[in-house]
């Protein structure tokens, strides 16, 4: 429980914590609400010698109406995220997967960006980000790019941002009245989800990504396809697994694993139909 | 014995809140490691990583470069600094088997977590990161984790010992000899079953913390330590230590919680006090969360192997058992006893001949050893005894309740002297559960069921039940001497009128968490008809209070509290003298109420107890040969065990698509006698009955092949928390123990030895239209869903 010695620098601005990482080199980290870096350093599983906090960036904290999307601040805390008007007006399905993250202490320092960095596939937000579309606004020494939710997982918590980019913004399609779920299976209420599904169904279209199902987040494209030709729920969700590659681990064998996400796909897809 | 059971108390009986709370709440309460000491060291501790390996060297030369770090031992370095090994205080039988065990490994380590080298540091960064800078170069062997491998002895762990095998335990009694074989033969009903309890991880909110603090001159040493037996380790650190005895002073400051892990002597405790003393200096050292995984005690680990036999009508008629239970790598303090302190309960709460046929092997293992674990010994042979009813209820296609009403031992046949020899004090096992299946409403439940369990439901309901018998309150001493025990079950009290009035009692228990403060000062209050806020408890402090065997065993009450209620009754002896004296009367003319002495007959000639304590101070009028002063001193040998029981009952639904598990009502209808405050029994039967609930939905120590844990951290050992367990609804019926003065039994356990039958038979209960007879602890929802599984294909059961 006592981490490695480290450096510690809080940046102001996301210029002034692009600029610190990039004087510090890879041995650095951004601190958002450190509750996936902290744990680990913890443990010693990481070791930065320098952390940038960029915790107290506060324009980088907002969740603002912008028409056809909603634009979160990476700094957003997940408490906010979970009770934003805004957001449960037009993308209800991700505050109520913020509101399924750990506890409230959790939720009220944990953030959006974070989660999303981190990369983690058990997480709940990066699989709801994917499922709604969203798109990450990412800024580096030399300027801002946006990502696809689709194309920013690359493995194990590992995305496309460059070590000296900073996640700044998530942009969230409205939702437009689409029915919604967010399935999570877990065995004790303030843990990662053993499987977790987000799913939304307006007529014949379905967005559907999974949650612990793999390395990354899963967007479960063989089901939306289905659901797009008229294939039953059940059938549909019979093809959860498909793009899925999961774990074995002491909560749930590999074969557990894709019944429960047939079972769960299901069930969200029943609820989103409603 | 006449018990007071109606006397109309003030005191005694009511919930009065917790007087030890707001210092816990407001964070004024001093843990061991909110002590601030001055120029402490910080031990810290290099463990194993392999479950079985030689040590084949040690390379410390980088840990010494490293700022701020002042020493670092080996086992080897300080082999000489013991004058015994580590202590186990239970040899259960006159040749069981105990390999030495160091607190730090010499040349071999035996579980993943076995100390190997001790780091001393002027900081806790230093000594921390001085275990990366440790080389230690093993030599790995093969991990013995499983018991039945063990048992084969295929690979000895301790090659001195010439077996993994510690001890063979037989508790046999028959009426006539081969008796129990003629049931079985004779028997219309049998059940064979075998079970397995899990290796469970205590949890205690605050991990262990140790501070050790060589006195400047004269050689004392004080030890601060997370302990629930400062008097037991006062002794027993002596003794491994070569210190005089009265130069150790032991002190357990705040405790949060220790559930029976912290019953125990610990190497790091007698590290702390061997290194303070080597380098005259205070040292300290504090249990990381992984620590408190792999190198705290933890419970459980056995497989039960149980048989009743049955007649026509369902009547018991005898019991078989076979357990073999998972000692781990070492006998930690009473590790051995464990079993055996469940060894006399597998008949339960039934009334069986004497046709019982019990025996324990213990093996090592190369993982954690075990040790008491709230229950200990308890919890699993109730829950064997009532998976096993629910069996026969099964084989014989009746109620599992109608079965049990068949089997109780009756109201009218107490105080019961059981097959074992031991009495049973009190009981009424029917009245507790026909009040829990009240509760429950298990008509309605049932009727439910039929509605809900139909064909292809995928949510299904259940009821399970367990009536249970605990034997606390330890112990009688002679009954100890007779398990082999090393040490008595007495409890010690001091009781003190100050001249102002006010009150001390010091006792020889140690709570962690329990409420001794208030209950205790309670007893006192209602006996000298004092407030009970004058009255101040004094404990877990052995220059404080020398005598004592501390905190374990649902003890404190029906032991330590008898012994203040009759250390009062001593004080008010000899008040009663002081006051004939001055009231010029006999002391049988005497009355003592409300804290006031009168003349029977003459309420006005009065004394008050407060002039009687002033007056005993001054000593100016006080009768001939009587010493100043009021204070008494009390040692309580209990007679006998103290027999709390109840019924539990819950209702669950399974998710049959999913295994998940919830419970929608949990009912539980406690019997300990009289209650001194309702408030704190409730509390004990919460917090037991949310761990039972844990072993039987949610924990385990998982290891892997190699012996490797895999669930070190609070995120894979699954301890539930508030919002994962169901409102509990709490009932009692009141049947005071006749043993006692108080009519007290204990309360500390009972909610953790009757909530996991109680879980696991209402989940085979929803499962049992689909075939399914049994259900592994913890029926996590991928165990319930493989369970149905193999039920429906038909396949292994
Ligand atoms: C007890 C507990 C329970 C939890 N339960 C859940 C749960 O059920 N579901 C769930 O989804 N999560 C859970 N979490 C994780 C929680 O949601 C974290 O807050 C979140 O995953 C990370 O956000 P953070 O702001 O704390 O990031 P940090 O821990 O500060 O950072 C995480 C990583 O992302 C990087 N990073 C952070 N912000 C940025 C940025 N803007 N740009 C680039 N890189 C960045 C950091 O350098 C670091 O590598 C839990 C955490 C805890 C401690």
């Amino acid at each position: 429980m006592i981490p490695a010695a480290f450096d510690y620098k809080r940046a102001s601005s996301a210029a002034e914590a692009i600029s610190l990482v990039s004087e510090f080199g890879s041995d650095a980290k951004f601190l958002a609400g450190g509750h996936s870096l902290l744990p680990l350093m913890k443990l010693r599983l990481a070791q930065p010698s320098m952390l940038i906090d960029i915790g107290r960036v506060k324009d980088l904290s907002y969740i603002k109406d912008v028409g056809d999307h909603i634009a979160i601040g990476a700094l957003t805390r997940h408490m906010d995220v979970e009770t934003s008007k805004v957001l449960l007006e037009h993308a209800p399905l991700l505050s109520h997967a913020a509101g399924h993250v750990g506890d409230a202490q959790v939720r009220h320092r944990g953030t959006i960006g974070g989660s999303i960095a981190h990369a983690d596939p058990a997480s709940d937000l990066p699989a709801t980000t994917l499922a709604l579309g969203a798109t990450y606004v990412v800024q580096g020494p030399k300027g801002k790019r946006e990502i696809a939710a689709a194309n920013f997982y690359k493995g194990f918590l590992e995305s496309d941002l460059a070590a000296d980019e900073m996640l700044i913004e998530i942009r969230v399609p409205k939702m437009q009245g689409a029915g919604w779920s967010f399935q999570k299976f877990n065995r004790r209420a303030q843990d990662w989800a053993i499987v977790g599904v987000a799913a939304w169904r307006r007529k014949g279209e379905a967005g559907v990504a999974l949650v612990n199902m793999g390395s990354t987040p899963i967007l479960a494209t063989s089901v939306s396809n289905a659901i797009a030709k008229g294939a039953s729920i059940s059938d549909a969700a019979a093809m959860a697994s498909n793009e899925a590659d999961p774990q074995n681990d002491l909560n749930a064998s590999t074969v557990y694993r894709k019944h429960l996400a047939s079972v769960l796909v299901r069930r969200a897809l029943e609820a989103a139909s409603k | 014995m006449t018990i007071t059971e109606n006397k109309p108390s003030k005191i005694i009986g009511t919930r009065l809140l917790r007087r030890e709370d707001p210092p816990l709440l407001t964070g004024e309460a001093k843990f061991t490691n909110d002590l601030n000491i001055p120029g402490a060291l910080h031990l810290s501790v290099l463990r194993s990583p392999y479950a079985h390996a030689k040590i084949k060297s040690i390379d410390v030369s980088a840990a010494l470069k490293i700022a701020g770090v002042v020493a670092v031992y080996t086992g080897k370095d300080l082999q000489t600094s013991w004058a015994a090994p580590m202590p186990c205080a239970w040899a259960v039988t006159t040749d069981m088997k105990n390999p030495a065990h160091y607190p730090l490994a010499i040349d071999k380590v035996c579980y993943v977590g076995d100390g190997v080298a001790a780091v001393l540091a002027t900081n806790e960064t230093a000594s921390r990161d001085a275990l990366d800078a440790i080389d230690v170069q093993y030599e790995p062997l093969k991990a013995v984790v499983d018991l039945e491998d063990s048992l084969s002895d295929k690979n000895v762990i301790h090659s001195d010992l010439g077996t993994n095998k510690s001890y063979t335990w037989p508790l046999l009694v028959e009426e006539t000899p081969g008796c129990v074989e003629q049931a079985f033969k004779k028997a219309k009903y049998k059940i064979k079953e075998r079970y397995v309890q899990q290796r469970l991880i205590p949890m205690a909110m605050e991990p262990r913390a140790i501070v050790a603090v060589p006195q400047p001159f004269g050689g004392d040493i004080t030890l601060y330590s997370s302990t629930q037996i400062p008097h037991i380790l006062k002794v027993m650190s002596a003794i491994t230590l070569g210190i005089p005895e009265h130069q150790v002073r032991v002190v357990a400051p705040s405790v949060g919680g220790g559930f029976g892990s912290k019953l125990n002597v610990y190497a790091e405790e007698l590290l702390c006090m061997a290194l303070a003393r080597k380098h005259n200096a205070p040292v300290r050292w504090v249990e990381e969360r992984s620590e408190n995984s792999q190198a705290t005690i933890q419970g459980r680990g056995q497989i039960q192997h149980v048989e009743l036999a049955a007649d026509e009508n369902g009547k018991i008629t005898a019991v078989r058992v076979r357990i073999i239970g998972d000692m781990g790598a070492y006998l930690q303090l009473v590790t051995p006893g464990v079993p055996i302190l469940g060894a006399f309960l597998y008949a339960g709460v039934y009334d069986i001949p004497k046709a019982y046929d019990f025996s324990c092997t213990s093996v090592f293992t190369n993982l954690t050893p075990t040790d008491a674990y709230r229950g200990a010994g308890r919890p699993e042979a109730t829950y064997a005894i009532e998976m096993g009813i629910e069996a026969l209820a099964r084989e014989m296609k009746i109620d599992s309740f109608e079965l049990r009403k068949r089997n109780y031992i009756k109201k009218e046949q107490f105080p019961y002297t059981a097959f074992s020899g031991l009495t049973y004090d009190s009981g009424d096992h029917l009245l507790a559960a026909e009040k829990a299946a009240k509760m429950t409403d298990l008509a309605g439940v049932r009727a439910q069921q039929k509605k809900q369990n139909v064909a292809g439901a995928t949510k299904l309901l259940g009821v399970g039940m367990s009536s249970y018998f605990e034997m606390c309150g330890l112990a009688p001493s002679r009954v100890l001497a007779s398990l082999n025990y090393s040490a008595g079950g007495w409890e010690s009290a001091t009781v003190r009128v100050l001249p102002t009035n006010k009150v001390q009692v010091i006792t020889g228990t140690s709570p962690h968490g329990q409420g001794h403060e208030t209950s205790w000062a309670m007893i006192a209050a209602e006996k000298l008809g004092v407030a009970p806020e004058d009255v101040d408890v004094l404990h877990s402090d052995t220059a404080i209070s020398p005598l004592g065997l501390d905190t374990y065993g649902s003890r404190s009450l029906a032991v330590g509290g008898i012994a203040i209620a009759l250390a009062c009754d001593k004080v008010i002896e000899k008040a009663k003298l002081i006051a004939a004296h001055q009231l010029e009367c006999a002391s049988e003319d005497l009355q003592f109420e409300n804290g006031t002495f009168s003349v029977k007959g003459s309420p006005d000639r009065a004394l008050p107890l407060a002039a009687i304590a002033f007056g005993a101070f001054t000593a100016h009028n006080l009768p001939d040969g009587c010493e100043p002063n009021l204070e008494a001193q009390v040692s309580y040998d209990p007679p006998n065990f103290s027999w709390p029981f109840g019924t539990h009952m819950c209702v669950v639904e399974v998710d049959t698509e999913t295994g998940a598990v919830e419970i929608l009502k949990y009912i539980a209808v406690d019997d300990c006698g009289n209650q001194i405050n309702p408030l704190i029994v409730e509390g004990q039967v919460h917090g037991g009955v949310v761990q039972g609930i844990a072993q039987a939905l949610f924990e385990e120590a998982v290891y892997d092949m190699d012996g490797n844990l895999k669930t070190t951290t609070l995120a894979e050992y699954l301890v539930p928390a508030a919002c994962d367990v169901p409102a509990i609804t709490t009932a009692h019926t009141v049947t005071p123990s006749p043993t006692n003065q108080l009519g007290v039994k204990g309360i500390g356990e009972a909610g953790t030895i009757g909530a996991a039958p109680t879980v696991i038979t209402a989940i085979i209960d929803a499962l049992s239209s689909l075939g399914v007879k049994t259900m592994a602890m913890p029926a996590s929802p991928q165990t319930v869903w493989k369970t149905i599984n193999e039920a429906t294909s038909g396949g292994k059961q």
